[in-house]
């Protein structure tokens, strides 16, 4: 209980860091960019919006100090506000994010299940079986590693899509035919649309832990209570259970760097997919200056990668029971 | 496979196995691991396209142009090597001067996140106590908090031009890119902290900056080098994904992204130009395929286990490791002299 | 290497011996680490016996081959360690045929053993045979025992692979029990291994060892990692266990002195090579080895004459280059012309302590043995050698003990 509670106390600390940061960005910024873009904005946004988005960065009439925007800052977002998006009609940002962001969510977090999964199981099988052919796939599962995922993407869009037309290359379903909800009509659809963006996160993300998981199990295997699982004679299964169970541990350890990667490769996926998720979203609020919604975006994004490290934490210490003992 | 020495298991070590078949860490001979080979050559081609790249270019990477392809089409031939961009843009003069910001921003970005890292890593793992718990949490908050959504949050404040100098876009990924190499820097340090050499230049009065930089650095350097090849291999994916989104521009020069960028908004995919999107794809995909070669040396050299198993030289035998199963290679034929041999033989054989 | 022009040597081996007791048959066993155009002999030639019932030590400096010779022997030695030669046999007795400490015992009927050869068998019969005949206490507990396993998990596991009639009430039962019969509260049962001390780490090793009451435990180093008192806790208890279960025990170690007082045959290795094997205070007491003489004379004597401790000067050879001829020429007091270029022979000498084996060109025969090399050994059946342990049993030994001859 007590590392869960340290545990927490942590990720509630880096979404203080978090918030911090994003209240920062703007105002860290050399030249006052939102002073550029509301200014520009004069002629277009309605009065509240303007007057609203000049109270959200403190300028204008109300030039109140950066503790005092600060505080301004985290009262608003404890409201549950994130500000006004000026691009999308000056609609409510967290109203915009909660439309986008599960489309990320069920992308990002099954094509990463899945990823961790297979990834895990080939890599002890090469780590297992040495000197056969499998080890032979490691330069290449380097080589799809180095790969950007847009890249990737691409390349998935031209075979699976233009060349043998078996998934649609573009959107998260068929905006004509389906209607959002659920239906099976519209989930079928929306599988069929997510599987190249999926392939294309578990096709990139898949060697960090193909190549992670043979590492550790090859180290493993080194320790005595694997010979001694051989040495008892117990069935060939059993004892590379006793070596995966030990050789997973540094692979959920390894689940922020990785996850980090992994979110930011799906925004950029989700752009060659014109995927209807949160990265998409970012790319247009970045070119139409729309900054509220950027920031939003990305203390969202956040908050999700934090609650995410944090599962991964509590799994990490379920499967160890050094961890327990320490606390 | 390695060559074991016995002879240099004096203390029993904490795994007895382990120690019973120590292996000798062989010196870091260049020449001796091919992936590290092939990795430094392949760099070594990007480090000289990224000096000479812009200026042997034929054209002006933004120069707008006719579309001189067979046909008047995009399609590569006659004057433009690898075809144009549906507004004129020779590629293959694009691809030569975008090699020059992504190695910049790539060394810089290295240079500085793993200076970072060396720094705060190494002083929270050799001061211990509170500094250590202080930078430490730092390194876990950084290493949690993901880095693109930041950057494109940063950058998008900057706009593109700003956020696109090389050193502009070099420290913001170095701000988001030290953590990994300072925590692993720390757990070395911290191993080393109690070691006796490192005790003896506390005793004999050293000052701690001179410790760090003079006993325990130099131990470190291989753990050092993976770290800065981590980041630099972090920043190409990165500074090409900003420039994919359009975040960072790289100015008069090009960047590998932002022609990917190009391409797909163009359609390219679907009209089948691939010479538009695969060389840059493709450059992206060998110079970091190049930089993990070599840090697959590297992690080879730190952890001679890793070594993809290979039949010994000089043998004809091929003998697969298997755990558990020490393989028998009799190199002379058995020549029974037991006197139990005929009374063995009587016996049955156990199922 | 056992010359083939062995010379005029006294040997008892006529062919056709019966087996008697023979547990482990070890026959002209090398082993290389690397199979390219450096390998390290780490095991070279050695010839092992072990009987059943009795407790063989193997002795040797860090670095001799001790471990690698079990571990090779039991196919468990890990990449790149290769077996280059020989044979190893092990024989399988029907359980409940063997009978010791009690009167008469050496006398009964054997049982007729199945025999396993270690080297060629398949997989699966070389699994049927682990942990059910031969059993492994690893050096350091704490690494051997899974850290993310509960005790009981493993003691199942094991139960569970040979033991396949059990319930799980029947397991339960049975590792409640082996951790009785070890010393260990049974509701440890739930404990991980960091969560004991090391001496009931060890404890435990023993208990997971004893589970399926095997023929043979090879122990490497077990007590290394302890302190003295709970090291001595725990081979008496040991001892004992032995003395109630009748298993065989290889006993790896670096510390001669402790042999003295459990092992009833010695066998010394140095540089890969089996160099003495004797009955351990004959060995103790008139070594015919150099090498094993300066064996005895660095440590101290608890019990017993006071010795000069002299130790052995220089030290072992590195196993890519180990000198030619003997390999313990270069530091041998009495190392002679031929030392340098041949090899020893394999010697069997017959005293009154029991027969013995040696690898010396000095005790060929043809040479003048050194006093040091050729003190009078106790009479085999005297105890005294070994006052300290509560440890008694006689081991049972096939043929001869009391042959004059041999060295003069």
């Amino acid at each position: 209980m007590r590392v869960f509670l340290r545990r927490l106390g942590f990720y509630l600390l880096a979404a203080v860091a978090a918030v911090t940061l994003d209240f920062f960005i703007p105002r860290m910024v050399p030249g006052d960019p939102v002073l550029t873009a509301l200014a520009q904005l004069k002629g277009s946004a309605t009065p509240g919006a303007l007057a609203a988005l000049q109270a959200q960065y403190g300028e204008g009439t109300n030039h109140a100090g950066l503790w005092h925007q600060y505080l301004h800052f985290w009262n608003m977002l404890l409201h549950g506000d994130l500000g006004l998006s000026l691009s999308l009609g000056n609609t409510h940002v967290t109203t915009i994010i909660g439309q986008h962001i599960w489309w990320t969510v069920i992308l990002v977090g099954l094509a990463t299940v899945i990823s961790f999964i297979v990834g895990t199981l080939i890599g002890t099988l090469a780590a297992w079986r040495r000197g056969t052919w499998i080890e032979s796939l490691l330069p290449l599962t380097t080589f799809l590693q180095a790969m950007p995922y847009f890249f990737f993407a691409t390349l998935l869009v031209l075979l699976f899509a233009v060349k043998l037309n078996l998934f649609p290359a573009q959107g998260g379903y068929d905006t004509f035919s389906s209607t959002v909800g659920l239906n099976w009509a519209f989930i079928s659809d929306a599988l069929s649309h997510a599987v190249l963006p999926a392939l294309t996160i578990v096709g990139a993300s898949l060697a960090g832990w193909i190549i992670g998981m043979r590492n550790q199990v090859v180290t493993v295997a080194d320790e005595d209570y694997v010979l001694l699982a051989e040495a008892a004679g117990l069935p060939r299964q059993r004892v590379v259970w006793y070596a995966m169970r030990n050789a997973i541990l540094p692979q959920i350890s390894s689940f922020a760097l990785a996850l980090s990667f992994v979110v930011g490769g799906s925004l950029l996926t989700e752009i060659v997919f014109s995927y209807p998720g949160i990265g998409f979203i970012l790319l247009s609020a970045v070119k139409s200056l729309d900054y509220s919604l950027v920031q939003g975006i990305f203390l969202v994004i956040t908050l999700v990668v934090l609650a995410a490290n944090f599962i991964a934490d509590i799994v990490y210490v379920a499967l160890d029971p050094r961890t327990r003992q320490e606390a | 496979m390695e060559i074991v020495d016995v002879s240099k298991e004096q203390v029993p070590p904490q795994t007895p196995l382990a120690a019973a078949q120590h292996k000798r860490r062989p010196k870091l001979r260049i020449t001796k691991s091919k992936k590290m080979l092939a990795g430094l050559v392949i760099l070594g081609f990007y480090v000289v396209m990224g000096v000479i790249g812009p200026w042997i270019a034929p054209y002006d990477p933004n120069a707008l142009g006719d579309l001189t392809g067979p046909g008047g089409t995009q399609s590569p031939g006659g004057h433009h090597l690898l075809g144009q961009t549906t507004i004129g843009n020779d590629i293959f003069s694009q691809l030569l001067a975008g090699t020059r910001p992504t190695i910049e921003v790539a060394f810089l970005s290295g240079v500085i996140a793993t200076a970072l890292a060396i720094v705060i890593g190494i002083t929270a793992g050799y001061m211990g106590g509170f500094v250590d718990e202080v930078l430490s949490l730092t390194a876990n908050i950084f290493l949690v908090l993901p880095a693109l959504p930041l950057l494109i949050a940063i950058g998008a404040f900057l706009g593109p031009d700003r956020a696109g100098s090389p050193w502009v876009v070099s420290l913001i990924i170095a701000a988001t890119g030290w953590a990994w190499g300072a925590r692993v820097m720390r757990a070395q340090a911290m191993s080393m902290r109690n070691r006796d050499f490192v005790e003896a230049a506390r005793v004999s009065g050293e000052s701690t900056s001179r410790i760090i930089l003079a006993e325990i650095m130099p131990n470190l350097s291989a753990v050092i080098a993976s770290s800065f090849l981590f980041t630099t291999i972090y920043a190409i994916g990165t500074y090409v994904g900003l420039g994919f989104l359009n975040v960072v521009s790289a100015g008069p020069h090009y960047n590998w992204g932002t022609m990917l960028f190009d391409a797909t908004s163009s359609s390219a995919v679907e009209a089948g130009s691939w010479w538009w999107y695969v060389p840059p794809g493709l450059a992206i995909a060998v110079l970091g395929m190049s930089l993990a070669l070599i840090n697959f040396g590297i992690d080879e050299y730190i952890n001679p286990r890793l070594r993809i198993a290979k039949p010994a030289k000089g043998t004809k035998v091929k003998v697969r490791p298997q755990l558990g199963f020490t393989p028998v290679v009799r190199k002379r034929p058995v020549v029974d002299a037991s006197p139990y041999a005929a009374a063995r033989s009587q016996l049955e054989e156990a199922q | 290497m056992s010359v083939a022009e062995e010379p005029a040597a006294p040997t008892a081996t006529a062919p056709g011996e019966p087996l008697g007791e023979v547990l482990l048959e070890i026959r002209g066993l090398s082993v290389d680490y690397g199979l390219g155009d450096e390998p390290v002999h780490a095991v070279d030639d050695v010839d092992l016996m072990i009987r059943r019932g009795e407790v063989v030590g193997l002795a040797g400096e860090s670095g001799s081959g001790k471990s690698t010779l079990a571990y090779a022997v039991s196919r468990l030695l890990r990449d790149p360690g290769v077996i280059t030669a020989g044979e190893a046999y092990f024989y399988d007795y029907p359980k409940g045929s063997y009978r010791e400490g009690g009167e008469g015992a050496s006398g009964a009927p054997a049982g007729t053993p199945k025999r396993i050869d270690l080297l060629t068998s398949d997989k699966n019969k070389i699994r049927a045979v682990r942990w059910t005949e031969i059993a492994v206490v690893f050096q350091s507990a704490l690494h051997a025992l899974n850290p993310v396993l509960r005790i009981g998990r493993l003691i199942d596991d094991v139960l569970k692979t040979h033991e396949k009639q059990m319930s799980r009430a029947e397991r339960r039962a049975r590792a409640e029990e082996l951790l009785d019969i070890v010393g260990i509260s049974p509701d440890r049962l739930s404990s991980y291994p960091h969560e004991l001390s090391g001496g009931m780490r060890q404890r435990v090793m023993i208990a997971v060892a004893i589970a399926l009451r095997p023929s043979l435990l090879i122990m490497d180093e077990p007590t290394t990692a302890l302190d003295v008192v709970i090291q001595r806790e725990i081979l008496e208890e040991l001892m004992d266990l032995r003395e109630r279960l009748g298993f065989s025990i290889l006993f790896i170690t670096h510390d001669l002195s402790l042999l003295i007082e459990i092992a009833d045959t010695i066998a010394v290795m140095y540089a890969g090579k089996l160099v003495e094997q004797a009955p351990a205070k004959s060995l103790f007491h008139s070594p015919r080895h150099p090498y094993t003489y300066g064996l005895t004379t660095s440590f101290p004597s608890l019990h017993g004459e006071k010795r000069v401790m002299t130790g052995i000067e220089g030290s072992p050879p590195d196993l890519r280059h180990v000198p030619s001829g003997c390999p313990f020429h270069p530091r041998c007091a009495w190392a002679m012309e031929e030392c340098t270029t041949k090899v020893p022979p394999a010697l069997e000498l017959h005293d009154i302590g029991g027969s013995r084996q040696v690898l010396c060109w000095l005790q060929d025969g043809a040479h003048e043995v050194p006093a040091e090399l050729n003190a009078t050994p106790p009479a085999a059946g005297t105890d005294e050698a070994r006052p300290s342990m509560r440890v008694h049993g006689t081991p049972v030994r096939a043929h001869g003990s009391a042959e004059e001859g041999g060295a003069p």
